[in-house]
Formats: structure tokens, sequence, C-alpha cells
């Protein structure tokens, strides 16, 4: 197990590297200056703004320096915003995106695995049917177009919900929450169907069921461990479509988060704030999916002992 | 899969083998529907310059925003633009990114797959190396990132895309290739001969065809949700083009005083959406293919 998470702690390191050195360099080859935008710069002014932003270093120097701050966790100053670091704003974000994340992922996981256990206990019948109907429509309607249509029914026709802002009016949460969670319950009830289907068939769940324990014993003691491997190990990717979900639900409900920062900040061509923001969120993510692999290799016994045979 | 000899192999076993499936294909009522409607929304949108209503720039300040009525199907926007003109138009641009992009990642992804697993060894591993690299980057941040510094151009809107859907093409295709290699009717081919790029071309290929159309019509849906997406946040297709998404986009902006300008865009791309993940799936289970990862 050790061995396993070395491994992909180790493949995990390039990619974080790769992230930063593409963002890099991509955000410096972005066709004009950070200040063409300002009015008339007096040209003591504009060296002044280039060194403090270090721009009149050479671009190799420019990146050593960055990956220099980077290593202090500094993500640099914001040129939008004169006087704000990039940490600054992103911290003040964080918590909020945090929070939505935190709900649409409950609301994703009670929603989808309860629909997907009960579904593939009856298989090919009404009980299978209607749950996965609705869970395909999840899939298919995107969250800026249920996003609009929640707030058009429970906000606007039927007067039921706040419509905007987090955390300003009581229950304001709970339509950015759903929106951004029904897709994945969606998923969820689908990847926990057919993983409960797959070990429903295997011959221990037969044994269980000869010893004549009961129905509710075989699925929660036997059963979902195996099953729900595949929720597991989708809860990294899951990750990463909730933070860029948040984009869009944030711009929505105009919540104060990550998501409508980094879409502001892609609009105002803010870039070190992109550079910042891409940078964090990337690593995020990918320590996201290297825990969800973990995990989901601690829970898959076969998986564990292939790592500690040799590895592949 | 029987294996006969490597002359009759392509006309024999083709021709049963996608016979077989097109009976399965044809009982799964939902796929059918999928598949229908499919072939409704691409012949609209290649015949939309002569059967469109109404004239893509056609305005009329005086209407304005109406409801749907006799005159205008679907209701007029806040131009007095005809929304069923719009969303024709939209979903040209929508499914042709949807079509474009997906054979962009069919493009490169096929050709990596087949390459890595039929040469196999240290190549192999360095390519699949790569995959799994590019794999653990946050695309969809990357190519809001792309769309922020080259610009809000359509063709790179389509690379960008495509270049992030190649990897798992790439990675059926390699698991495909690798079992495939092992059958007698290619060990046959090398024998006799052939060239490597031959071999590939003509035996493996074919061969690995069900998984590839599978993921293809499962890969569509996604591409264009990614379209929506950047389309909707204002960094995907810009105006004058219309794309279901910015529509959608546009529609949520006036919603509470004209809805119909969000629901008729959003029941396109969700019927859409819809028909290909039917079809997929009715494919899925025609071809008889598992999950991508044996």
């Amino acid at each position: 197990m050790l061995r396993f998470m070395f491994i992909r702690i180790l493949q995990a390191l390039p990619v974080i590297f790769v992230v930063i050195t593409a963002t890099f360099f991509l955000v410096r080859s972005a066709p004009g200056g950070p200040f063409d935008q300002e009015k008339v710069v007096i040209p003591e002014v504009k060296k002044a703004l280039e060194a403090q932003y270090r721009l009149d270093l050479p671009l190799h120097e420019q990146y050593f320096a960055y990956l220099g701050d980077l290593a202090q966790g500094d993500l640099g100053p914001s040129f939008k915003y004169p006087g704000r670091s990039v940490n600054e704003i992103l911290f003040a974000g964080l918590p909020v995106t945090a929070e939505l994340g935190l709900y649409a992922l409950i609301i994703a996981l009670c929603i989808g695995v309860t629909a997907g256990v009960f579904a593939s206990l009856r298989p090919n019948t009404a009980q299978d049917y209607v749950p996965m109907s609705l869970a395909m429509i999840g899939i298919c309607m995107p969250s800026f177009l249920l996003g609009p249509l929640l707030v058009l029914v429970f906000g606007i026709w039927l007067d039921w919900l706040p419509i905007t802002g987090w955390g300003d009016i009581p229950g304001d949460k709970i339509l950015p929450a759903v929106t951004l969670g029904s897709a994945y319950a969606a998923y969820i009830a689908r990847l926990s169907r057919a993983g409960m289907l797959e070990i429903l068939s295997q011959d221990y769940i037969r044994t269980a069921r000869a010893k004549g324990l009961s129905e509710w014993r075989v699925v929660t003691q036997h059963a979902l461990r195996g099953g729900l491997i595949p929720v597991i190990a989708f809860l990294g990717p899951a990750f990463a479509g909730l933070l860029a979900g948040s984009f869009v639900v944030e711009t929505i409900f105009q919540i104060p988060g990550l998501g409508r920062f980094y879409v502001q900040a892609a609009f105002n061509r803010d870039y070190t704030m992109i550079l910042g923001t891409t940078v964090f969120l990337s690593s995020l993510i990918v320590f996201f999916n290297l825990v969800s692999d973990i995990i989901a290799a601690w829970l898959n016994p076969r998986l564990r002992h292939q790592f500690q045979g040799g590895g592949s | 899969m029987n294996t006969i000899a490597p002359v009759f192999e392509d006309a024999e076993k083709g021709s049963s083998l996608w016979h077989d499936a097109w009976l399965r294909l044809r009982k799964n009522k939902l796929a059918l529907f999928g598949g229908s409607v499919l072939l409704f929304m691409v012949v609209v949108a290649l015949l939309t310059p002569w059967i469109a209503p109404y004239s893509y720039e056609a305005q009329n300040l005086d209407l304005g925003a109406s409801p749907p009525s006799a005159a205008h199907w679907l209701g007029t926007d806040i131009f007095g633009r005809d929304v069923l003109t719009q969303i024709m138009y939209g979903g040209r641009i929508s499914l042709a990114v949807g079509f474009i992009a997906t054979a962009v990642a069919l493009l490169i992804g096929v050709t990596w797959g087949a390459v890595a697993g039929y040469v196999g060894g240290r190549v192999d591993a360095v390519m699949m190396r790569l995959v799994d690299i590019l794999y653990a980057l946050p695309f969809m941040i990357f190519i809001v990132l792309l769309m922020v510094v080259f610009g809000r151009n359509i063709l790179l809107l389509f690379l960008a895309i495509g270049a992030v859907e190649w990897l798992t093409m790439a990675r059926i295709m390699r698991s495909q290739v690798q079992s495939l290699r092992q059958q007698e009717f290619v060990e046959a081919a090398v024998s006799v001969g052939l060239s490597p790029a031959a071999i590939i071309h003509k035996h493996v290929v074919p061969n690995a065809l069900g998984p590839i159309i599978v993921y293809t019509t499962l890969t569509i849906p996604s591409v264009m949700l990614l379209e929506a997406f950047l389309s909707f946040l204002g960094l995907g297709i810009q105006p004058p083009a219309t794309s279901w998404g910015l529509l959608i986009s546009y529609g949520a902006e006036t919603m509470e005083e004209y809805p119909w300008l969000l629901i008729f865009p959003g029941c396109a791309l969700t019927l859409t959406l819809f028909s290909l993940n039917f079809l997929g799936d009715g494919l899925r289970d025609a071809l008889d293919v598992r999950g991508s990862k044996d």
C-alpha cells in the first residue's frame, strides 16, 4: 500500500510541474501587455510597474523567479486589483467554493447512491427504469441550463427560494448546491448501479444469501463495499468537474467564489490572477485525484496486491 | 470472433458481425429513437440556409420579443429575430463543433493508440506514460486559459476540444490492438510479409471498430456540452455567429420576462444530447462492447 501511494505521488509531481510551466509560458505568450488597456501611462510609471511585476527581466528569469515564489506559496500580485495579491483573492473565494462543492457532493452522493443501489436490486423493472431515466435527464441537462430553469421555476414563478447571493438570506444556498450536484448525482447513480450489479452476481453474494442472511445485510455488509468502488474512483474526476461547474453556477447565482473570480480574471485579462488560479486549481485537482485513487485502491484488494507484488 | 482465412475475412465476417449488430440495435427502441432524432437534426442543420423560415440577420425591432405565434412558431427575441431560425443556425455550429472536434480526437487517438499497442515495448511505455500525464491535467481550466490567451477563435475551439478528448480514444484503441495482435489472423498477416502499416490499416483497425464507434458516439455529446459550457461563459462561440450554448446564455439573462428564449434552445440541446447518449448506449449493447478498462 505504501509502495502504491509512493508511486502515485511520484506520478503526480511531474503533472503539477507541467501545469506550472505550460501555464506560465502560455500566459506570457498572450498577445498584448497587461497595461495596454489603461489610458496613458507615463513611461516612468510604466517602468516602475513593469519592475514591480518583474516584466523587465528576461523571460527565463521571470520563470525561475516565479517558481521561487511558488515554492514559498506566493502566487504574486494581481494585475487588475493593485495592492491585492492573488493569494488574498484566492483565499477569499476558497471557503465559499469549498462549501458549495461540499453541499453539491453530499447531495450527489445521497441521491446518486440511493438511486443506483435501489435500481440495481430489481434490474429491468420499473424500479430500475424510473431512476435510470431520471439519471439520463440529469446527465443531458447541463448545469447552465438547469440553473436558470430552477431559478425560473422555484425562484420566480413559485417564489419559494431566493435566486442570488450566498449566505445573505436563509435558503439561498439550496438552488446553487442542487444545480451543481444534480449532474453528479446522475453519474453516481449510473456508476453505483453498474458496480452493484456486477458484485451482486458474484459467488460470495450467493454464499451470503445461502447462509440465510437478510437482503438488507447482504447489500449493506457484503455488496456495498465492492459495488461502490467505481463511485469512489469517480470522486477524483468529479472534483475537477465540480470546480469547473462552479464557474457556471457561481456566475449564475452571483456567488463570490473561486469559480467566479476565475471567469472574471479571464475576461479582465488579469494575467497573474489567471496564472495563479490555474496553478492553484490544477494542484487541487491533481491532489484530489490522488486521494481518490488511493482510497479506491485501499478498498479494492486486487489492485492493492498488484502493487505490492512488483507493481505495473 | 472466428478467424477465417485472411483473404475472405473482410467480406465474410464483416457483414455478419455488422448484420447481427443491426438486428440487435433494431430491437432497441430508445436507440432507434435517438438515431432518428439525430438524423433529423443533422438534415435540418445541413438544409438550414434553404429551409429556415426567416433570414439569419432579419430583425424586427417594432415587434421586439414576442411569445410563440403562427408567424413565429417559437417566438422572437428582443430584437424581433425569429427564435426557430436562431436555433437552426445555432444548431449548425453546435453540431459542427461536436462532429469536427470528435473527428480530431478520433484521428489522433486511434493513430496514437494503434501505434503504441502495435509497436509495444518501450515505445508503448513512453507513449502511454504521456497519455497518463495528460489525463491528470485539468483540461477544463486549460481550455478556458487557451481561449483567453489566443482569443476566441472557433478553429482553436475545435482543436482544443479535440486535443482533450483523444486520450480515452487512445487508451481504448491500444487495449484493442494489444489483444488483436495476439490473434492468429494477425500472425498470419505478419508471416505473409505485410508491412505493419498495412496490417494496422487492413486487419487491426476494422476489427477494433466496435468500441471506437461506441466511444465516438458518446464523445460527441460531451464535446457539444463543452462547447455550450464555454459559449455560456462567453468564452466560446462569439456573435454574430451563434450556438445553442450562446442562445441559452442570452435566454438566461431575460428569462424572467421572456422564458421561451431560454426554454426552446435548452430543449434543442437537451434533446440532441439525449439522442446521442441513447444511440451510444444502444450501440454499446448491439456491438457487445464492454467497458474501456479491459
